[in-house]
């Protein structure tokens, strides 16, 4: 049997490679995968949480991410094609997200 | 569960139903309504606000848990659901003039207004971190929309990108660091967790420990504490003027009621160690906002920078850590709210009536064209200031007086100091107002009173009412207040 830390450290890898990729991608619709990649590390690390404590709460609180991820989705995909519309361009350099 | 429980829980969450009933009226309403009538929404908005109110009204608030331990009905969700629902009025009232001149559809502004407030009350309410993360959800996405909504403006289509990539961002960190604090106690409620922690040796469980400091760091970008508040002078001045004025108070206020509520009692056990990650938070957040606030012109980046440097002296109060820094907390939110709202209220009524009012130039003159409008501008900035005899005096008062019986005197000298240097860029604009414009007598043509509208006129008697009470006899105020922390402690 895989081990729980086994399931951490995948889950780990991947919150990294999506954090590490919202500040290093320009597109914005590669930056929003990014996310969409760590908030399923997050579910998968739940999900894993919950199998080894033998809880059911882990897994009802995937579902409403999952959830909460599709609605995120939809709006995000359409204030993405406003900001096309305007500026056709969804190239974030010119937004700079790490400066105030 | 039977029916009849399920009835009575409901009965626990009526401000909430009422709003969100509201709200999805709203949609259908607006669907079907002829263009030129739509203002009429603005009124069912307001409306199912007070509605709401009369829901929300109890002389006693009685202590218990809903829907088999998902929401509390407790004194601290009493105190910031009215908090909610008042700035959710102010808000809808200074809009009314606003939304035409940005070119934005009234129906679904006025829902997600309301939805939005809905996802606050579940915030405060949570009692299990799924309700928690589901009204932070409700809240930021109607929030990522209405900071959107002047479609045609590129300033607000980028300010609402990078507020909702950010935004997505700090969710994640979020949903990480609760998924280890489930890890750790092997449960998502909040009381469960503190019997979890109550035994053991914690300061040794790594679990806990991470999922503790990433849940800080998602709390954190939503407050906009520094360092991480890169987001906030940006998406504060592209969004509308309202809803600017709406993330400032309310947004903020929620996510301290669900931190309070997370930090104090589910994770008392490990206040030693937060407490050290607060006060390095709250020395960084008072000081460079004030100090950023401090070479802003115009008005919308300083009053964002000037909720940052306040979210730090809330988190003094957080610092504090005692029964009466809580209380402190539960002040300061609510003289805030009004003050800042109050502030936003009259740069609306400027952008409305004269087209501009970006810059803090643009109030040149204003205290001789509207006396009124001037003298209630003032106010708000003296009270944001926090001069005596106002609201932002008091709060500061209770949060530093907790913070010193705490023993954190350096810390109260140090946000005692970040408090005058506030003073020079609150009553820099206040100087400006009381200038002399090249043609005060235009500028009073376009501007008395008389023309401002009555909806927007009401809403700004309310908070300067409601600065200069908590101000002039804050008791009544701070007796609800300490009433409500003991729902916590």
């Amino acid at each position: 049997m895989v081990s729980l830390n086994s399931y951490l450290m995948l889950g780990a890898v991947l919150f990294s490679i999506g954090a590490v990729g919202v500040f290093t991608q320009r597109n914005a619709l590669i930056i929003y995968m990014c996310i969409e990649l760590m908030l399923n590390a997050v579910n998968l690390t739940i999900i894993a949480f919950a199998r080894f404590l033998n809880s059911m709460d882990g897994h009802v609180f995937v579902f409403m991410i999952m959830t909460v991820a599709a609605a995120e989705a939809a709006v995000g995909l359409a204030i993405i094609i406003s900001l096309f519309r305007n500026k056709a361009t969804v190239n974030v350099d010119e937004i700079n997200l790490s400066k105030g | 569960m039977d029916g009849l429980q399920y009835l009575l829980d409901c009965t626990g969450i009526l401000p909430i139903l009422i709003l969100f009933a509201t709200g999805i009226l709203i949609l259908l309403l607006d669907a079907f309504a002829p263009r030129g009538r739509k203002g009429r929404l603005a009124a069912l908005a307001l409306a199912g606000v007070l509605l709401a109110m009369i829901g929300w009204w109890r002389p006693l608030p009685v202590e218990r848990e809903l829907f088999g331990g998902m929401l509390f009905a407790d004194s601290f969700g009493f105190f910031f659901d009215g908090l909610f629902l008042a700035t959710a009025a102010l808000i809808i009232l200074f809009s009314a003039g606003t939304l035409d001149r940005d070119r934005i559809d009234l129906g679904e502004y006025y829902a997600l207004l309301l939805f939005s407030v809905t996802g606050m009350m579940l915030m405060a309410r949570a009692a299990n971190l799924i309700m928690l993360f589901l009204g932070l959800e409700v809240l930021s996405i109607a929030i990522y929309i209405l900071v959107g909504m002047p479609r045609h403006e590129r300033k607000a289509n980028e300010a609402c990108l990078k507020y909702f990539l950010l935004g997505a961002f700090s969710s994640g960190f979020f949903l990480y660091g609760m998924t280890f604090i489930y890890g750790a106690s092997g449960s998502l409620s909040l009381a469960a967790m503190a019997a979890a922690f109550g035994q053991g040796d914690l300061p040794h469980n790594p679990y806990l420990l991470l999922g503790t400091a990433l849940l800080l760091v998602g709390f954190s970008f939503k407050i906009a504490l520094v360092p991480f508040h890169m987001w906030t002078p940006d998406v504060y001045e592209g969004a509308p003027t309202p809803i600017t004025a709406y993330m400032a108070v309310a947004v903020k206020a929620a996510v301290f009621a669900a931190l309070a509520r997370v930090f104090w009692m589910a994770l008392p056990s490990l206040q030693p160690q937060w407490t050290n990650l607060f006060w390095v938070l709250a020395v960084l957040t008072m000081t460079v906002g004030n100090v950023a606030a401090l070479v802003q012109t115009n008005i919308k980046r300083m009053l964002a920078y000037s909720s940052i440097a306040h979210a730090g002296y809330i988190l003094v109060a957080v610092v504090a850590g005692s029964a009466q820094g809580l209380t402190g907390m539960l002040v300061y939110l609510a003289a805030y709210t009004f003050m800042n709202v109050g502030a936003f209220g009259v740069v609306i009524l400027v952008q409305e009536r004269l087209g501009i009012g970006e810059d803090v130039d643009d109030f040149r003159g204003l205290g001789f064209a509207s006396p009124a409008l001037g003298a209630a501008m003032a106010v708000f900035l003296f009270s944001l200031a926090g001069i005596p005899p106002t609201a932002g005096f008091v709060a500061k008062f209770f949060v530093f007086l907790a913070a010193i019986e705490a023993s954190f005197t350096w810390l109260v000298i140090l946000a005692v100091v970040n408090s005058a240097v506030a003073v020079y860029y609150y009553l820099r604009v206040v100087i400006v107002m009381y200038s002399r414009a090249e043609s005060p007598t235009s500028l009073a043509d376009r501007f008395g009173l008389g023309r401002i509208p009555s909806a927007a006129l009401g809403a700004l008697i309310v908070a300067l009412w409601a600065t200069l009470q908590i101000g002039i006899l804050p008791q009544s105020l701070w007796e609800l207040a300490r009433h409500s922390v003991t729902a916590l402690l």
